[in-house]
């Protein structure tokens, strides 16, 4: 499913609203919750999950087409984990644990 | 670090943002939360452009280890959510 799909769907559901008014729905959602993480914070969604940002360790990387050692710095990474509801949904109703 | 934002923060940046009530602000993101979960259930893959992609993978039942006790236990085979954040989300919170 791609975003333009989800808007269609959810514009279709309800015809009382502008399509173009369900599209900034959509996209302030995903800017709210990206706007969060750009700050450090977290965003939970009981029942779907939640989206945090991790701390990664600096590393040695590797140039892939030189093969060429380069030094990768330490940085922030988003991270989303599914929610128990969404986990027992995904696996006939009963969450399997984390 | 710290703040957690939950649904009211959304919904209330939906009412400021957008020009619709609180109730179709809320009932609106249920609905693309559902959406998104139905989708995943049924296997297939999210891809919402500038944010992100979900995706659903198979995992094979695996021996594990209580990291606290020590105790080996059997993982189940189960389905795990996976999500990869989008080149431009990437770039906008690794420095944070």
């Amino acid at each position: 499913m791609l975003r333009s799909e989800l808007v269609a769907k959810l514009a279709s559901e309800n015809p009382h609203l502008f399509h173009g008014d369900v599209e900034r729905v959509v996209d302030t959602v995903l800017e709210e919750i990206t706007r969060a993480l750009e700050k450090g914070d977290r965003v939970e969604l009981r029942g779907f999950g939640a989206f945090s940002v991790r701390a990664r360790g600096a590393r040695q990387g590797r140039n892939p087409r030189t093969g060429e050692g380069v030094a990768v710095q330490a940085k922030h990474a988003p991270f989303f984990k599914a929610g128990k509801e969404l986990r027992a949904r995904l696996n006939g109703g009963v969450d399997p644990g984390e | 670090m710290g703040k957690t934002l939950t649904r009211a923060d959304l919904i209330d940046a939906l009412g400021r943002e957008v020009g619709l009530s609180r109730n179709d602000c809320s009932d609106l993101l249920e609905s693309m939360l559902e959406h998104l979960a139905k989708t995943l259930e049924k296997g297939q893959l999210v891809k919402l452009a500038r944010f992100g992609n979900f995706s659903v993978r198979s995992k094979r039942p695996r021996i594990g280890r209580n990291p606290k006790t020590g105790v080996e236990a059997t993982i189940s085979a189960r389905r795990v959510v996976s999500f990869k954040a989008s080149q431009i989300m990437r770039e906008r919170v690794e420095k944070g």
